[in-house]
């Protein structure tokens, strides 16, 4: 393809991006997105911690508070951690499985789209009249009681990037199972692409319930139905049952991914095997199935009854069983290992006290009795944050510096990356270990002020500034993205040197047809076998033919813009305005009618030929 | 196998429906996909479930007195024919004989379609005689959703089915879109998977009080 190398305009690169259907494309999307939302996230995280560092504060008032810890939450959890999650399956998992793409590249595209507008149109609220103010977990009785438009621009937002997270799951389940490459059987996957498949498993069956959650909430507040209103019959438990049937393995689907992430790194920079590889696949796929059975522990005071509560209590502490067989495992694979303290390797080495803190405090809340006394203090606050941040977010950084390489073809900076983790990891353990202590001194969560003289003044302080060093930290690692991507000095397959898996045997970044050959896998750490075999790179398992790839298309943009413009008009519907309804049935008619062109008008892709892809080599494809 | 291919009876394979990669990756995620729908109707018949006549005086109906077994007896025995006569439309695709699954295809629509209306009418009834509506109760509120979430699923699905069928009419099988028409049947046999628990849970438990 000589069209590939040549140098684009801006606007056929943006062209090219609204149209891609090319995984690796898709995963700079999330990354962007991802990372943008982070941002805000992250600003919304400064601004309570502002508010909060001084007792009887007015930084911001008690309504806007409550929007802006509602925000917080719910963009760094759907917004933020999952998009950066799904960027690194989209980039490594099909290269790790020997793939040429995702087994859906169209419904890749649409997934993302969709994710974008529900983003979008979540984040508007704030100019629009007012953002959602009912938490994160929008308990039934506070979000049907809430004035203005705010809850509704929760509701709509989350269903429409829902639906994406939903396909984006169905997507990468297939993929793993069907287009693995020659000899890549399922015990010789990659731990990061076990816990994708694990976690696309856990995104098939938790995200309905919150489907569900979120039309019957919708139905209660916009078209006048009775699910959650006490006096006509309604219940507002079952908004809790649904959001956490799907809010409890919702943790598990950001947690796996970065257990993943942290599994490749522990070897590459030990030189050693995953210690445990097989026990630590069946742990994995242990603690995607608990993940279903523990949901009403986040509703021990709801009142369900003390038998309710011991079951819940012990099926809870039964996944430190399968999380701590992983500790050990990634300890292990260290032990006796030529350990290189890389950028990766210090967020993955910071990550097992963090995270192992973050689990211990989460044995305690699971203990039913107990919970009564942390229940809503900010206890939970800190173990939360510390499983989230000190599990996920960590990951989410580390794997941005260990897959930069492969993702845009440079490294980035080393000295600017230590920078970054020591600046995080001492903010983060400044911010949030105090927080154990404010919450057994008892003061409770989402409170916007506090009274002087009551002891909580100090600690407040001290876990505001922390917040502080954690923006300095992002804006390091900002200042290194840009100066990585001006330099722009590129790097070849291997940059790390000690890459084991398939994505360190082809370059970076990888040729749009990943594989111009697909390779034979004859092992676990297919390459590193290789390596270690004398060889340079993978056996091919076919000969150099034709390939067969994806046709781009503008449709996924379109669809997810219908549902962003419907969901303006089935919003402000509720106002009577004369518009709302028309709007409405033209951004329906807007989905469906891509739907229909999808449906009727044949795209067939097309096919690299070999000649071109012999072309190709001569001209010296980056090796 | 090329999915542009020219057919014939000799050269059809015997399951078109995954005889590419694109075909079995669509045969897979098809699958799953109902899976995701088994869960989020499940959380509806939960949901049902918990509101059941829970109304908010003793005026209102009850599941007792709105359901009447002739209706939903009719209406059953329509989605489980269709059911079956899309079965005989894969069996002719499978051999590919194209007119006749085109025959057995649009005797699905036909019975997908009187199911509708029939629902269509039951709903009628119940507002106008019962005053049972979406916003009456919270049990309206459950039961609409429920039985109209699945009422959606049968409109799609029969979009759907009419879609492709008028899309192929004039160029016959080929193996660009036999999976087509195997996934809409695998969505219209889970349609009327979930009908038989609708039909059992909501009216039948319904009726018995």
């Amino acid at each position: 393809m000589s069209t590939y190398s040549q140098k684009k305009g801006f606007g056929a690169t943006l062209w090219d991006f609204l149209t891609t259907v090319d995984h690796k494309k898709i995963a700079i999307l999330y990354l962007i997105a991802g990372g943008f939302f982070f941002l805000v996230g992250g600003l919304e995280a400064i601004f309570i911690r502002i508010q909060l560092a001084v007792p009887n504060n007015d930084f911001v008032s008690a309504g806007l508070f409550n929007e802006i810890i509602t925000m917080h939450g719910t963009t760094m959890i759907f917004l933020a951690a999952m998009p950066l999650v799904f960027a690194f399956m989209n980039a490594v998992m099909p290269l790790q499985i020997g793939a040429r793409d995702v087994a859906f590249p169209f419904v890749n595209a649409l997934g993302f789209w969709l994710f974008f507008f529900g983003g979008v149109f979540l984040n508007l609220s704030w100019f629009l009249g007012g953002a959602p103010d009912a938490g994160w977990t929008s308990y039934a009785s506070l979000a049907i009681a809430s004035k203005g438009h705010g809850v509704d621009f929760y509701l709509l937002g989350l269903q429409i990037s829902g639906i994406g997270t939903l396909i984006g799951g169905i997507n990468f389940l297939v993929t793993i199972i069907n287009m693995r490459a020659p000899g890549m059987t399922y015990m010789r996957m990659p731990l990061f692409t076990w816990t994708t498949f694990v976690t696309s498993a856990l995104i098939l069956f938790a995200f309905p319930p919150l489907t569900v959650g979120l039309v019957l909430m919708m139905f209660d507040r916009l078209f006048g139905a009775n699910f959650f209103e006490v006096s006509m019959g309604g219940n507002t438990v079952i908004w809790e049952h649904l959001f956490w049937i799907f809010g409890h393995p919702e943790v598990y689907i950001l947690i796996l991914p970065a257990f993943g992430i942290f599994s490749e790194i522990f070897p590459i920079f030990s030189r050693k095997r995953l210690f445990g590889y097989s026990s630590m696949v069946f742990a994995t796929v242990l603690i995607g199935f608990l993940g279903f059975m523990v949901w009403a522990h986040h509703m021990f005071t709801t009142g369900l009854g003390p038998v309710a509560n011991a079951i819940f209590a012990v099926a809870t502490m039964a996944i430190g069983v399968p999380t701590g067989i992983k500790i050990f495992n990634w300890l292990l694979t260290m032990w006796g290992g030529s350990v290189k303290f890389t950028t990766p390797m210090h967020w993955a080495l910071a990550f097992i006290p963090s995270f192992l803190a973050g689990g211990v405090t989460g044995v305690m809340l699971a203990s039913a009795a107990a919970d009564y006394q942390y229940h809503d203090t900010y206890f939970v606050v800190a173990h939360f944050h510390y499983v989230i941040v000190g599990g996920v977010v960590f990951a989410v950084f580390a794997g941005t510096h260990l897959y930069w390489p492969k993702m845009f073809g440079t490294m980035l900076n080393e000295v600017l990356g230590k920078i970054t983790f020591w600046l995080f990891f001492i903010g983060f353990h400044l911010t949030f270990f105090i927080q154990h202590f404010l919450g057994l001194w008892g003061m409770p969560r989402r409170v916007f002020t506090y009274l002087p003289g009551q002891g909580l003044s100090a600690s407040n302080m001290v876990s505001s500034v922390g917040a502080a060093f954690m923006g300095v930290a992002v804006i390091v690692m900002l200042l290194n993205i840009i100066i990585t991507s001006v330099k722009n000095v590129k790097v070849g397959n291997d940059p790390w040197g000690d890459g084991r898996t398939l994505e360190w045997s082809i370059p970076s970044p990888p040729p749009f047809y990943n594989f111009k050959q697909l390779p034979l896998v004859r092992g676990l750490d297919a390459y590193w076998l290789e390596k270690m075999d004398g060889k340079k790179g993978m056996t091919p398992a076919e000969p150099l033919g034709d390939i067969h790839m994806p046709n781009s298309s503008f449709l996924p943009f379109m669809m997810s813009l219908g549902l962003f413009i419907a969901a303006f008009g089935a919003m402000y519907h509720v106002d009577k305005e004369p518009w709302a309804l028309p709007l409405m049935i033209f951004g329906l008619l807007v989905t469906f009618g891509s739907m229909f062109m999808r449906s009727v008008k044949d795209d067939h892709g097309f096919h690299i030929h070999k000649e071109d892809l012999i072309d190709d080599d001569e001209k010296g494809v980056k090796a | 196998m090329h999915t542009e291919e020219k057919m014939t009876y000799e050269t059809w394979p015997a399951a078109p429906e995954k005889s590419t990669l694109e075909a079995k990756n669509k045969f897979l995620g098809f699958w799953l996909f109902l899976g995701g729908e088994t869960v989020l109707f499940a959380s509806l018949f939960a949901t049902y479930l918990a509101l059941k006549d829970k109304v908010p005086s003793t005026s209102h109906a009850l599941a007792k007195d709105l359901f009447e077994l002739p209706l939903t007896f009719v209406a059953t025995m329509l989605l489980l024919t269709s059911s079956l006569t899309s079965v005989y439309a894969m069996y002719h695709m499978k051999n590919f004989a194209f007119k006749k699954m085109m025959v057995w295809l649009g005797l699905t629509v036909l019975l997908g379609a009187g199911f509708l209306g029939l629902e269509v009418y039951e709903f009628n009834h119940y507002v106008h005689k019962f005053h049972h509506t979406f916003t009456s109760s919270a049990f309206g509120s459950a039961f609409y959703t429920l039985v109209g979430f699945h009422g959606a699923h049968v409109a799609f699905g029969l979009m759907w089915i009419l879609t492709i069928m008028i899309r192929n009419s004039k160029r016959g099988l080929n193996l660009y879109n036999a999976p087509k028409f195997y996934v809409a049947s695998l969505y219209w046999h889970f349609i009327d998977v979930v009908w038989v628990f609708i039909f059992t849970v909501v009216y039948l438990m319904g009726m018995v009080g």
